[in-house]
């Protein structure tokens, strides 16, 4: 049990486990492998975005406007594809993901420039980004038959039998995980989230590198704004209103610290997977969809809950045992 | 309470010298209010009408009642992301409290207690677990607001008796409505709380440092679920409030409140960090938050992009110290 903290992901990876399991006897083919991939399918948004979320709380900041930033993006998309079809698909997700960069970057320059908080910057750019979609559209809605079928059947084309879209997210994870674990800016980043000032001795820029994080989840914000739209073909002011706290439970869930410092990249992806079961299955099972809020809130303050506890075994800062001797 | 000096100045003088020197945070709330006042009746021949002066206060009063409390918890170093749900779900209780054929009296206790009760719960699992209010309230949002949508469905409640719509519909004085005087009662109940009191002092001291707080003999536990009970009864209070407005229950009521009601808090100078803030700055960027909603209804600016002026606004107010003080040493961004 000391190690439980070690081994969060086969933890969350036993909790999905037993979901599935419990799921399956209530619906026997939801087990199955086809059904598992179409599930996975289904959350690499969710999954994508939690990677994004994650890097920004792993420096003791948090970026609330992704979700207006992947509003804002995908109509950019949206109303370019509507408007000039011939631009080829590769084409448009370097848009999103410049457009992304851009709104992170305003957000990142904020933070690092002017010290103010990030959660004092992204909460009001969270309204302005939003806001400035309604702007571009004039509020106008961008419809699927506005799409040209490039747009939309791009990220469901099938690869070795798995749709694109899948692809995109095991590539994110892909390069997730080398940065996190095998750069120099993915040790910074833990570096600034376990003790910001240790870190400036240590001769890493924490400003500069709180900038390239924001940059980082704005890209994904950007990207997650082509898929969005791309998936669910309707590009509106209202796309994924509220959903900046999903990503952030998603996170919560897998076992990142608010705090700073404490994460992986398993556990961001197990805990979207998680969250993504739970809103799969629902209907699947017979459960009214109104149970789904109530049941992935008393998921996260569960998750919470067992979080602390393990913080709290391993003595995360040391100096704060001491003075709380 | 002994004569020591005032209690929000400690913080305030060390952490921004500026304020103490040319002009203070209210100061310049004041006047940004007052550009925007004069803005607005320039902008429109309809502003200065007392009873459209008086529906202005509509666009403030819930929100800035849930932000005198957001305030105190902010100042103390926690935060309440499920204020919105706890309004959404005291709501909802009062709904099927009128199915059930409750009358007025019956309506407000519940309101107030499910409020009450929503923020002890959130208080218990902070203090008592030791976990961070942030993701708490992250959950217990989607908890509060899953329960509504369950109870409801796709459904709302209507058929609220009459007399119930005295709270968000009724009038104390002429132009002066109920909810304006209460969110006016309720400031200088907790202006008096935060900077007269002992209790008041001992929140700021907790945000400035909880620790040495502990070591000084301040119950920081007991405190801190005080603030978030203060902050489950403002919402419990508002949910009354917009209910009776709207006299009607929908599962989606008050979407987005919590933000906006911490961006008031924010914008009336309280830090985001804890251990400094005034309520009159919070009372100020409430009825700053209600002049710009306002006037730009008046010309017609769609909901939707008055939000990137209420953004811009925050992110501007805040970053104009920052910036000011720069200037003054010689030293650019």
């Amino acid at each position: 049990m000391k190690n439980l903290r070690k081994y969060r992901e086969i933890w969350l990876l036993a909790a999905i486990a037993v979901l599935i399991g419990l799921i399956s006897t209530r619906f026997p083919g939801f087990a199955d492998l086809a059904n598992l991939r179409q599930v996975f399918n289904d959350t690499s948004i969710l999954m994508i975005l939690a990677l994004g979320q994650m890097v920004v709380i792993l420096t003791r900041s948090i970026d609330l406007s992704m979700a207006s930033n992947l509003c804002f993006t995908g109509m950019v998309v949206a109303m370019l594809n509507a408007a000039h079809p011939a631009i080829p698909i590769p084409i448009l997700i370097v848009i999103a993901l410049l457009v992304g960069l851009v709104l992170g970057a305003i957000n990142g320059f904020l933070v690092w420039r002017l010290n103010i908080p990030s959660i004092v910057v992204t909460l009001g750019t969270l309204t302005i980004y939003r806001g400035a979609t309604f702007v571009v559209s004039g509020g106008a809605w961008v419809n699927a038959d506005q799409m040209s079928p490039d747009f939309i059947n791009f990220q469901r084309a099938a690869f070795l039998g798995i749709p694109v879209l899948s692809w995109i997210a095991i590539a994110v994870i892909a390069l997730f995980f080398v940065v996190m674990t095998r750069t120099a800016i993915g040790r910074s980043i833990y570096a600034i989230g376990v003790n910001p000032t240790a870190s400036v001795y240590a001769g890493i820029d924490v400003g500069r590198t709180k900038f390239i994080v924001f940059c980082i989840s704005g890209m994904i914000g950007g990207l997650a704004g082509y898929l969005w739209i791309s998936r669910y073909v309707i590009a509106s002011v209202e796309v994924a209103n509220g959903y900046e706290l999903n990503i952030i439970a998603a996170c919560v869930i897998g076992g990142i610290s608010i705090a700073g410092g404490i994460g992986s990249v398993g556990g961001a992806v197990l805990g979207a997977l998680f969250l993504g079961i739970i809103s799969n299955a629902l209907p699947v099972i017979n459960i009214s969809p109104f149970w789904q809020m109530a049941i992935s809130g008393s998921a996260i303050i569960l998750a919470v809950v067992l979080n602390a506890r393990g913080e709290r075994r391993q003595g995360r800062i040391i100096l704060r045992k001491a003075e709380a001797a | 309470m002994t004569d020591a000096p005032h209690p929000r100045h400690i913080p305030d003088r060390l952490d921004k010298p500026l304020s103490s020197a040319i002009f203070s945070w209210e100061a310049l709330l004041v006047v940004i209010a007052v550009l925007i006042f004069a803005v607005n009746s320039f902008a429109s021949p309809y502003f200065l009408d007392p009873w459209s002066l008086s529906d202005l206060t509509f666009n403030f009063t819930e929100k800035g009642l849930i932000a005198l409390a957001m305030a105190l918890l902010i100042i103390s170093g926690e935060i309440d992301l499920s204020v919105a749900a706890i309004v959404a779900l005291a709501s909802t209780m009062m709904g099927m409290a009128v199915q059930a054929g409750a009358g007025t009296p019956v309506l407000v206790l519940i309101g107030i207690v499910v409020g009450l009760g929503c923020g002890a719960f959130n208080g218990l699992l902070v203090t008592r677990l030791g976990l961070p209010s942030i993701v708490v309230t992250i959950g217990t949002m989607s908890l509060f607001r899953g329960i509504a949508f369950i109870i409801l469905g796709d459904q709302a409640y209507k058929g609220y008796p009459e007399s119930f719509a005295f709270f968000g519909q009724g009038y104390v004085w002429w132009v002066f409505s109920f909810e304006l005087a209460l969110f006016l009662v309720a400031a200088l109940v907790y202006w008096f709380v935060l900077h007269r009191t002992s209790f008041g002092r001992r929140v700021f001291a907790i945000g400035n440092n909880p620790v040495a707080c502990q070591f000084s003999g301040v119950r920081v536990d007991r405190i801190k679920f005080i603030l978030f009970c203060l902050t489950g009864l403002m919402s419990g209070i508002a949910s009354v409030l917009i209910t009776s407005r709207l006299g009607s229950t929908r599962p989606s009521i008050a979407q987005g409140y919590e933000l906006e009601a911490i961006t008031m808090v924010v914008l009336g100078g309280v830090s985001i960090l804890g251990g400094a803030g005034s309520i009159l700055g919070v009372v100020l960027a409430a009825f700053i938050m209600g002049l710009v909603t306002f006037g730009l209804g008046l010309l017609n600016v769609p909901g939707i992009v008055m939000s990137i002026f209420i953004g811009l606004l925050l992110i501007i107010v805040i970053a104009l110290p920052i910036l000011w003080r720069r200037l003054r040493e010689g030293r650019f961004a």
